[in-house]
């Protein structure tokens, strides 16, 4: 018996679908409390590599039979390592190719619903880190939304779909992951928008994204129309799609909200924060479907993998859209925010065009979870 | 500083670093300091870690030019 790969793909399919399985997660115990697969009905061993040199016998007894068994570390090597023991003991036993690397990377792209006029809005949900980016098609073009680093998946599956990525959106300057979208607009010569006021450091050109100037994508009706709502950094702006859709970046996710600190300005952006929140978004329509940039917890997901809610329901069910007093939600907002991203003022500054980190460092910067929400 | 023994972990992937540090480290004796080079950035963290587990002690490490040194006398 030997000890089988399982890709990235497969086991967030499996998160999804709530299929109860078993991680034996060989990396150290700090990486591992840091940031791990999560999934409502996983269980986790946490046993460094280096703990199983002399064998696996200890553990044996501790491993399920009736349950897939994956053996998880950073890049592959020593989950190959450990499975081969554990395949040797008899055991049917998986891998996951690649490793916490390949999870951090994977993209599964998830069709969100038809436009008016044909076209089209996917999720490109990149599950372990939390991080979700769109594509809107419409008449033979595309634009994407908060792409990330992994812009050949955005490239090769406007391929598939045969259309041209013309505009390349950034809901804002993001702090938890590298963004692809200066990459794209440079392969396919297409426009990257930014919000201004995000932009101030920037130094590379690039178009304004301003209220007003409305995008329009294979010449139809379909509109993006951009709506100033600061709060999670000072130029954050949401997008309404088709009158259907509001993309509303990391100012309102499904369960929580955005954090305001992470350019260090917590209590000067907390104010724009809830005003965006509770006058802006409260004006638009109940009806609007809501499509956040990241997700939280697993408990966000639609039955067919999507991240999406009402703006109604949000309104209702959304704690963070529900704080009346003002200084119980500045408090909640500044007071017990949780650590902040890995890297994230050296990720600030790739996507400023300041720093270009080669890939593998780009890599480490980006690893373990995103952090963007307060709940 | 000073070693008792050097081990070249150049070019090896996790687990390697770790695996012949610990073969290495089994004929050495108490007190007695491996140094160790290495190029994979996951060494940095496994080795702390994997000299914390074994009761070794991680006395120093430096980066220079890509190549990770570190200096683990045995516990």
């Amino acid at each position: 018996m030997t000890v089988q790969p399982m890709t990235a793909s497969t086991i967030a399919k499996k998160v999804v679908n709530q299929e109860p399985f078993f991680i034996l997660d060989v990396r150290n115990e700090d990486a591992f409390v840091d940031w791990k697969i999560e999934g409502d009905n996983i269980q986790h061993l946490n046993i460094p590599y280096f703990d199983l040199l002399d064998g696996v016998e200890e553990i044996m007894g501790q491993l399920p039979t009736d349950q897939d068994i994956v053996v998880v570390c950073a890049k592959e090597g020593s989950s190959i390592m450990v499975g081969e023991m554990i395949a040797e003991e008899g055991r049917t036993v998986h891998y996951l190719q690649g490793g916490m690397k390949a999870w951090s990377e994977h993209l599964e792209p998830v069709k969100i619903g038809d436009l008016k006029d044909g076209g089209e809005l996917y999720q490109f949900v990149r599950i372990g880190k939390g991080c979700l980016s769109y594509m809107i098609v419409s008449n033979g073009e595309a634009a994407i939304v908060d792409a990330t680093r992994m812009t050949d998946v955005f490239i090769d599956f406007a391929k598939m779909l045969d259309v041209k990525i013309t505009h390349i959106l950034d809901t804002h300057l993001h702090a938890d992951h590298i963004s692809g979208g200066r990459k794209i607009a440079e392969a396919v010569n297409g426009t990257y928008w930014l919000p201004p006021k995000d932009a101030g450091e920037v130094l590379f050109a690039y178009e304004s994204l301003e209220e007003g100037r409305t995008i329009t994508i294979g010449n139809t009706t379909i509109a993006i129309q951009p709506l100033y709502t600061p709060g999670h950094t000072i130029g954050s702006t949401s997008f309404i799609v088709d009158d259907t859709y509001l993309l509303s970046g990391d100012i309102l996710f499904i369960d929580s909200i955005g954090r305001p600190d992470l350019a260090g300005l917590a209590e000067d952006w907390v104010g724009d924060l809830r005003e965006s929140l509770y006058k802006r978004y409260k004006e638009l329509s109940a009806e609007l479907i809501v499509l956040p940039a990241h997700f939280m917890i697993i408990e966000e997901f639609n039955s067919d993998g999507s991240v999406s809610g009402k703006l109604g329901t949000l309104f209702a069910e959304n704690h963070g859209l529900n704080i009346e007093s003002e200084v119980e939600f500045r408090e909640m907002v500044t007071g017990n925010l949780p650590p902040q991203p890995n890297a994230y003022q050296q990720i600030r500054e790739t996507n400023m065009g300041k720093i270009t980190p080669d890939e593998e460092t780009q890599r480490e910067m980006e690893i373990g979870p995103n952090r963007c929400a307060v709940r | 500083m000073k070693s008792n023994k050097v081990l070249d972990a150049k070019g090896l992937a996790c687990p390697m670093p770790v695996v012949r540090a610990r073969k290495v480290m089994k004929e050495m004796e108490t007190g007695e300091v491996l140094e160790i080079l290495a190029t994979d950035k996951g060494s940095v963290a496994d080795l702390a870690a994997w000299s914390k587990s074994g009761g070794h002690d991680l006395v120093k490490h430096t980066e220079e030019a890509g190549v990770f040194t570190f200096w683990i006398q045995k516990g």
